[in-house]
Protein backbone atom coordinates (compact mmCIF):
# COMPACT_ATOMS: atom_id res chain seq x y z
CA UNK A 1 0.00 0.00 0.00
CA UNK A 2 1.44 3.33 -0.98
CA UNK A 3 -0.37 6.08 0.82
CA UNK A 4 0.36 9.33 2.63
CA UNK A 5 2.01 7.61 5.56
CA UNK A 6 4.43 5.66 3.37
CA UNK A 7 5.30 8.86 1.61
CA UNK A 8 5.81 10.72 4.90
CA UNK A 9 8.09 7.99 6.25
CA UNK A 10 10.13 7.86 3.07
CA UNK A 11 10.36 11.62 2.95
CA UNK A 12 11.37 11.88 6.62
CA UNK A 13 13.97 9.12 6.18
CA UNK A 14 15.42 11.09 3.29
CA UNK A 15 15.92 14.07 5.58
CA UNK A 16 17.85 12.26 8.28
CA UNK A 17 21.54 13.13 8.65
CA UNK A 18 23.86 11.02 6.54
CA UNK A 19 25.79 9.69 9.52
CA UNK A 20 27.63 10.57 12.70
CA UNK A 21 29.84 13.67 12.51
CA UNK A 22 33.64 13.30 12.34
CA UNK A 23 33.71 14.89 15.79
CA UNK A 24 31.34 12.24 17.18
CA UNK A 25 33.59 9.51 15.76
CA UNK A 26 36.67 11.13 17.30
CA UNK A 27 34.95 11.25 20.70
CA UNK A 28 33.94 7.62 20.28
CA UNK A 29 37.55 6.56 19.74
CA UNK A 30 38.61 8.56 22.81
CA UNK A 31 35.93 7.01 24.96
CA UNK A 32 36.70 3.50 23.68
CA UNK A 33 40.31 4.11 24.68
CA UNK A 34 39.29 5.39 28.11
CA UNK A 35 36.99 2.44 28.75
CA UNK A 36 39.56 -0.12 27.67
CA UNK A 37 37.65 -1.47 24.67
CA UNK A 38 40.02 -0.18 21.98
CA UNK A 39 42.76 -2.76 21.42
CA UNK A 40 44.32 -1.61 18.16
CA UNK A 41 44.39 2.08 17.17
CA UNK A 42 45.47 3.11 13.70
CA UNK A 43 46.00 6.23 11.62
CA UNK A 44 47.33 7.33 8.27
CA UNK A 45 50.54 9.33 8.32
CA UNK A 46 51.81 11.29 5.33
CA UNK A 47 55.45 10.76 4.44
CA UNK A 48 57.81 11.38 1.52
CA UNK A 49 57.42 7.65 0.81
CA UNK A 50 53.65 7.90 0.50
CA UNK A 51 50.88 7.64 3.09
CA UNK A 52 51.81 5.13 5.79
CA UNK A 53 49.31 3.18 7.87
CA UNK A 54 50.52 3.03 11.47
CA UNK A 55 48.91 0.94 14.19
CA UNK A 56 49.56 0.57 17.90
CA UNK A 57 48.34 -1.17 21.02
CA UNK A 58 48.73 0.06 24.59
CA UNK A 59 52.10 -1.68 24.57
CA UNK A 60 53.46 0.20 21.61
CA UNK A 61 53.83 0.45 17.86
CA UNK A 62 52.65 -2.67 16.09
CA UNK A 63 52.66 -1.97 12.40
CA UNK A 64 53.93 0.50 9.79
CA UNK A 65 52.60 -0.27 6.30
CA UNK A 66 53.52 1.21 2.96
CA UNK A 67 50.60 2.14 0.69
CA UNK A 68 51.04 -0.98 -1.46
CA UNK A 69 49.32 -2.80 1.36
CA UNK A 70 45.67 -1.76 1.20
CA UNK A 71 44.18 -0.46 4.41
CA UNK A 72 41.66 -3.32 4.40
CA UNK A 73 44.35 -5.97 4.17
CA UNK A 74 46.41 -4.36 6.95
CA UNK A 75 43.39 -4.07 9.25
CA UNK A 76 42.29 -7.61 8.54
CA UNK A 77 45.62 -9.01 9.67
CA UNK A 78 45.51 -6.89 12.83
CA UNK A 79 41.96 -8.02 13.52
CA UNK A 80 42.86 -11.68 13.10
CA UNK A 81 46.26 -11.68 14.81
CA UNK A 82 45.74 -9.15 17.63
CA UNK A 83 42.10 -8.24 18.25
CA UNK A 84 39.03 -7.30 16.18
CA UNK A 85 38.61 -4.19 18.35
CA UNK A 86 40.33 -2.02 15.77
CA UNK A 87 39.46 1.69 15.46
CA UNK A 88 40.84 4.67 13.60
CA UNK A 89 42.21 6.93 16.32
CA UNK A 90 44.58 9.53 14.84
CA UNK A 91 45.26 11.23 18.15
CA UNK A 92 46.46 8.02 19.73
CA UNK A 93 49.14 7.86 17.03
CA UNK A 94 50.24 11.50 17.35
CA UNK A 95 53.53 10.70 19.15
CA UNK A 96 54.50 8.26 16.39
CA UNK A 97 53.43 10.72 13.71
CA UNK A 98 55.63 13.43 15.27
CA UNK A 99 58.64 11.10 15.39
CA UNK A 100 58.16 10.04 11.79
CA UNK A 101 57.83 13.68 10.67
CA UNK A 102 61.08 14.57 12.42
CA UNK A 103 62.84 11.50 11.08
CA UNK A 104 61.91 12.33 7.50
CA UNK A 105 63.13 15.89 8.03
CA UNK A 106 66.47 14.44 9.12
CA UNK A 107 65.99 15.73 12.68
CA UNK A 108 65.44 12.43 14.49
CA UNK A 109 68.17 9.82 14.72
CA UNK A 110 66.55 7.38 17.09
CA UNK A 111 62.88 6.42 17.55
CA UNK A 112 61.83 6.57 21.18
CA UNK A 113 58.35 5.14 20.70
CA UNK A 114 57.86 1.79 22.42
CA UNK A 115 57.31 -1.25 20.26
CA UNK A 116 54.81 -4.07 20.51
CA UNK A 117 56.53 -7.09 18.97
CA UNK A 118 53.34 -9.20 18.84
CA UNK A 119 53.36 -9.56 15.05
CA UNK A 120 56.91 -10.92 14.99
CA UNK A 121 56.38 -14.35 16.54
CA UNK A 122 58.69 -15.50 19.30
CA UNK A 123 61.52 -17.17 17.43
CA UNK A 124 64.37 -16.25 15.11
CA UNK A 125 62.25 -13.69 13.22
CA UNK A 126 61.86 -11.56 16.33
CA UNK A 127 65.55 -11.90 17.22
CA UNK A 128 66.54 -10.71 13.74
CA UNK A 129 64.28 -7.66 14.03
CA UNK A 130 65.55 -6.86 17.51
CA UNK A 131 69.12 -7.10 16.28
CA UNK A 132 68.18 -4.80 13.40
CA UNK A 133 66.62 -2.23 15.71
CA UNK A 134 69.99 -1.77 17.40
CA UNK A 135 71.76 -0.70 14.19
CA UNK A 136 72.53 3.01 14.58
CA UNK A 137 71.38 5.85 12.33
CA UNK A 138 73.36 6.04 9.09
CA UNK A 139 75.13 2.70 9.75
CA UNK A 140 74.67 -0.53 7.83
CA UNK A 141 75.21 -4.22 8.61
CA UNK A 142 75.22 -7.18 6.24
CA UNK A 143 72.59 -9.92 6.35
CA UNK A 144 75.27 -12.26 7.73
CA UNK A 145 76.17 -9.86 10.52
CA UNK A 146 72.53 -9.46 11.52
CA UNK A 147 72.04 -13.25 11.45
CA UNK A 148 75.05 -13.61 13.74
CA UNK A 149 73.77 -10.93 16.11
CA UNK A 150 70.46 -12.77 16.21
CA UNK A 151 72.33 -15.89 17.32
CA UNK A 152 72.69 -17.94 14.15
CA UNK A 153 75.47 -16.84 11.79
CA UNK A 154 74.54 -19.49 9.24
CA UNK A 155 70.91 -18.43 8.90
CA UNK A 156 71.65 -15.64 6.43
CA UNK A 157 68.77 -16.49 4.12
CA UNK A 158 66.30 -16.82 7.00
CA UNK A 159 67.45 -13.42 8.26
CA UNK A 160 66.87 -11.90 4.81
CA UNK A 161 63.40 -13.42 4.59
CA UNK A 162 62.56 -12.17 8.06
CA UNK A 163 63.62 -8.63 7.21
CA UNK A 164 61.53 -8.81 4.05
CA UNK A 165 58.42 -9.18 6.19
CA UNK A 166 59.34 -6.62 8.84
CA UNK A 167 55.97 -5.34 10.14
CA UNK A 168 57.51 -2.00 11.20
CA UNK A 169 59.70 -0.73 8.36
CA UNK A 170 61.44 2.66 8.92
CA UNK A 171 61.06 2.40 12.72
CA UNK A 172 62.75 -1.00 12.85
CA UNK A 173 65.39 -0.01 10.30
CA UNK A 174 65.65 -3.03 8.04
CA UNK A 175 66.83 -0.62 5.32
CA UNK A 176 70.16 -0.58 7.20
CA UNK A 177 70.84 -4.21 6.28
CA UNK A 178 72.65 -4.76 2.97
CA UNK A 179 74.48 -7.43 0.99
CA UNK A 180 78.07 -8.33 1.89
CA UNK A 181 79.29 -7.71 -1.67
CA UNK A 182 78.21 -4.08 -1.52
CA UNK A 183 74.79 -4.55 -3.14
CA UNK A 184 71.74 -3.11 -1.43
CA UNK A 185 69.74 -6.35 -1.32
CA UNK A 186 65.95 -6.27 -1.30
CA UNK A 187 63.51 -4.15 0.64
CA UNK A 188 59.96 -4.65 1.84
CA UNK A 189 58.89 -1.31 0.36
CA UNK A 190 60.85 -1.56 -2.90
CA UNK A 191 64.50 -0.79 -3.56
CA UNK A 192 63.89 2.91 -4.34
CA UNK A 193 62.62 3.45 -0.84
CA UNK A 194 65.67 1.73 0.62
CA UNK A 195 67.92 4.03 -1.40
CA UNK A 196 65.88 7.03 -0.27
CA UNK A 197 66.19 6.12 3.43
CA UNK A 198 69.91 5.38 3.24
CA UNK A 199 70.51 8.66 1.39
CA UNK A 200 68.41 10.53 3.97
CA UNK A 201 70.58 9.12 6.75
CA UNK A 202 73.82 9.98 4.96
CA UNK A 203 72.56 13.56 5.21
CA UNK B 1 35.54 -17.29 9.95
CA UNK B 2 37.20 -14.35 11.68
CA UNK B 3 35.53 -11.10 12.63
CA UNK B 4 36.12 -8.05 10.47
CA UNK B 5 37.95 -5.13 12.12
CA UNK B 6 35.43 -3.08 14.10
CA UNK B 7 36.27 0.04 12.10
CA UNK B 8 35.09 -1.74 8.94
CA UNK B 9 31.79 -2.43 10.67
CA UNK B 10 31.50 1.19 11.63
CA UNK B 11 32.33 2.34 8.10
CA UNK B 12 29.70 0.02 6.61
CA UNK B 13 26.86 0.38 9.11
CA UNK B 14 27.62 3.33 11.40
CA UNK B 15 25.57 5.73 9.29
CA UNK B 16 22.52 3.42 9.35
CA UNK B 17 22.77 2.96 13.11
CA UNK B 18 23.08 6.71 13.62
CA UNK B 19 20.12 7.51 11.35
CA UNK B 20 18.04 4.90 13.13
CA UNK B 21 18.86 6.55 16.46
CA UNK B 22 18.14 10.09 15.25
CA UNK B 23 14.69 8.90 14.19
CA UNK B 24 14.10 6.77 17.29
CA UNK B 25 15.24 9.16 20.04
CA UNK B 26 15.60 12.51 18.28
CA UNK B 27 18.72 14.42 17.26
CA UNK B 28 19.62 15.72 20.74
CA UNK B 29 19.92 12.24 22.33
CA UNK B 30 21.11 10.38 19.22
CA UNK B 31 24.82 11.13 19.62
CA UNK B 32 24.93 9.83 23.20
CA UNK B 33 22.93 6.75 22.23
CA UNK B 34 25.26 6.15 19.31
CA UNK B 35 28.30 6.29 21.58
CA UNK B 36 26.67 4.01 24.15
CA UNK B 37 25.69 1.51 21.46
CA UNK B 38 29.18 1.45 19.89
CA UNK B 39 30.92 1.05 23.25
CA UNK B 40 28.56 -1.79 24.19
CA UNK B 41 29.19 -3.39 20.79
CA UNK B 42 32.97 -3.08 21.21
CA UNK B 43 32.73 -4.64 24.65
CA UNK B 44 30.89 -7.69 23.32
CA UNK B 45 32.59 -7.92 19.93
CA UNK B 46 35.56 -10.27 20.56
CA UNK B 47 33.25 -12.88 22.10
CA UNK B 48 30.82 -12.83 19.20
CA UNK B 49 30.62 -16.35 17.87
CA UNK B 50 29.35 -15.81 14.37
CA UNK B 51 29.89 -12.93 12.01
CA UNK B 52 26.80 -13.23 9.85
CA UNK B 53 24.63 -10.17 9.64
CA UNK B 54 26.60 -7.83 11.83
CA UNK B 55 24.31 -4.98 10.77
CA UNK B 56 21.32 -6.58 12.50
CA UNK B 57 23.54 -7.32 15.51
CA UNK B 58 24.57 -3.66 15.77
CA UNK B 59 20.98 -2.48 15.41
CA UNK B 60 19.89 -4.90 18.10
CA UNK B 61 22.27 -3.17 20.49
CA UNK B 62 21.23 0.27 19.21
CA UNK B 63 17.53 -0.40 19.68
CA UNK B 64 18.15 -1.44 23.29
CA UNK B 65 19.94 1.87 23.88
CA UNK B 66 17.06 3.68 22.19
CA UNK B 67 14.58 1.99 24.52
CA UNK B 68 16.73 2.89 27.54
CA UNK B 69 16.87 6.52 26.40
CA UNK B 70 13.14 6.60 25.76
CA UNK B 71 12.37 5.22 29.23
CA UNK B 72 14.83 7.59 30.88
CA UNK B 73 13.19 10.51 29.16
CA UNK B 74 9.74 9.37 30.18
CA UNK B 75 10.92 9.49 33.81
CA UNK B 76 12.46 12.92 33.74
CA UNK B 77 10.29 16.03 33.61
CA UNK B 78 10.52 17.55 30.17
CA UNK B 79 10.70 21.31 29.83
CA UNK B 80 8.35 22.53 27.16
CA UNK B 81 10.96 22.15 24.49
CA UNK B 82 8.60 20.83 21.85
CA UNK B 83 5.26 22.56 22.05
CA UNK B 84 2.39 20.19 21.32
CA UNK B 85 1.75 19.81 17.65
CA UNK B 86 -1.26 21.54 16.26
CA UNK B 87 -4.16 19.16 15.90
CA UNK B 88 -4.75 20.14 12.33
CA UNK B 89 -3.99 17.38 9.88
CA UNK B 90 -3.81 19.78 7.02
CA UNK B 91 -0.24 20.48 8.12
CA UNK B 92 2.38 18.69 6.08
CA UNK B 93 3.41 15.62 8.09
CA UNK B 94 7.08 16.21 7.44
CA UNK B 95 9.06 19.29 8.25
CA UNK B 96 12.06 20.19 10.38
CA UNK B 97 14.13 17.03 9.90
CA UNK B 98 11.03 14.92 9.66
CA UNK B 99 10.33 15.39 13.36
CA UNK B 100 6.55 15.27 13.31
CA UNK B 101 6.29 11.88 11.63
CA UNK B 102 9.01 10.38 13.88
CA UNK B 103 7.36 11.96 16.91
CA UNK B 104 4.19 10.08 16.00
CA UNK B 105 6.04 6.81 15.55
CA UNK B 106 7.65 7.34 18.97
CA UNK B 107 4.17 7.28 20.52
CA UNK B 108 3.64 3.66 19.43
CA UNK B 109 4.09 0.74 21.85
CA UNK B 110 7.74 -0.27 22.23
CA UNK B 111 7.89 -3.30 19.93
CA UNK B 112 5.86 -1.69 17.17
CA UNK B 113 7.86 1.50 17.40
CA UNK B 114 11.21 -0.27 17.05
CA UNK B 115 9.93 -2.52 14.28
CA UNK B 116 8.69 0.48 12.28
CA UNK B 117 11.98 2.36 12.75
CA UNK B 118 14.09 -0.65 11.81
CA UNK B 119 12.01 -1.23 8.73
CA UNK B 120 11.53 2.32 7.48
CA UNK B 121 14.80 3.97 8.54
CA UNK B 122 17.37 1.18 8.66
CA UNK B 123 15.66 -0.60 5.75
CA UNK B 124 15.99 -4.05 7.34
CA UNK B 125 14.27 -7.13 5.96
CA UNK B 126 11.71 -8.80 8.22
CA UNK B 127 14.27 -11.51 8.97
CA UNK B 128 16.71 -8.82 10.14
CA UNK B 129 14.04 -6.98 12.13
CA UNK B 130 13.30 -10.31 13.82
CA UNK B 131 16.97 -10.75 14.63
CA UNK B 132 17.34 -7.22 15.98
CA UNK B 133 14.22 -7.53 18.14
CA UNK B 134 14.87 -11.12 19.21
CA UNK B 135 11.49 -12.31 17.99
CA UNK B 136 10.08 -14.50 15.22
CA UNK B 137 9.80 -13.24 11.68
CA UNK B 138 6.02 -13.41 11.96
CA UNK B 139 6.09 -11.27 15.07
CA UNK B 140 8.40 -8.78 13.35
CA UNK B 141 6.03 -8.51 10.40
CA UNK B 142 3.02 -8.19 12.69
CA UNK B 143 4.65 -5.42 14.73
CA UNK B 144 5.50 -3.40 11.63
CA UNK B 145 2.01 -3.82 10.19
CA UNK B 146 0.18 -3.07 13.41
CA UNK B 147 2.34 -0.04 14.03
CA UNK B 148 1.67 1.36 10.58
CA UNK B 149 -2.02 0.53 10.87
CA UNK B 150 -2.29 2.44 14.11
CA UNK B 151 -0.53 5.45 12.59
CA UNK B 152 -2.94 5.41 9.66
CA UNK B 153 -5.94 5.22 11.97
CA UNK B 154 -4.66 8.18 13.97
CA UNK B 155 -4.28 10.18 10.79
CA UNK B 156 -7.84 9.50 9.75
CA UNK B 157 -9.54 9.80 13.12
Amino acid sequence: MNDGLDRDLLDAAGRLPTGPSPDALRRLAERAQREGVLDVAYAQVDSPLGPLTVAATDRGLLRVAYPEHTLDSVLEVLSREISPRVLEAPERLDPVRRELDEYFKGDLRRFETSIDWSLTGDGFFRKVLRATSSIGYGKVLTYGEVAAKAGSAKAVRAAGNGLGSNPMPVVVPCHRVVRSGGGLGGYTGGIERKEFLLALERG
Amino acid sequence: MSLPPFQTLLDSHGATVHRFLVAAVGPSDADDCFQDACIAALRAYPQLEYSSNLRAWLLKIAQRKAIDAHRARARRPVPVEHPPEPASHDMPAVHMNGQPVWARVRELPEKQRMAVFLRSVADLSYAEVAKALDCSQDAARRNVHEGLKRLREETHS
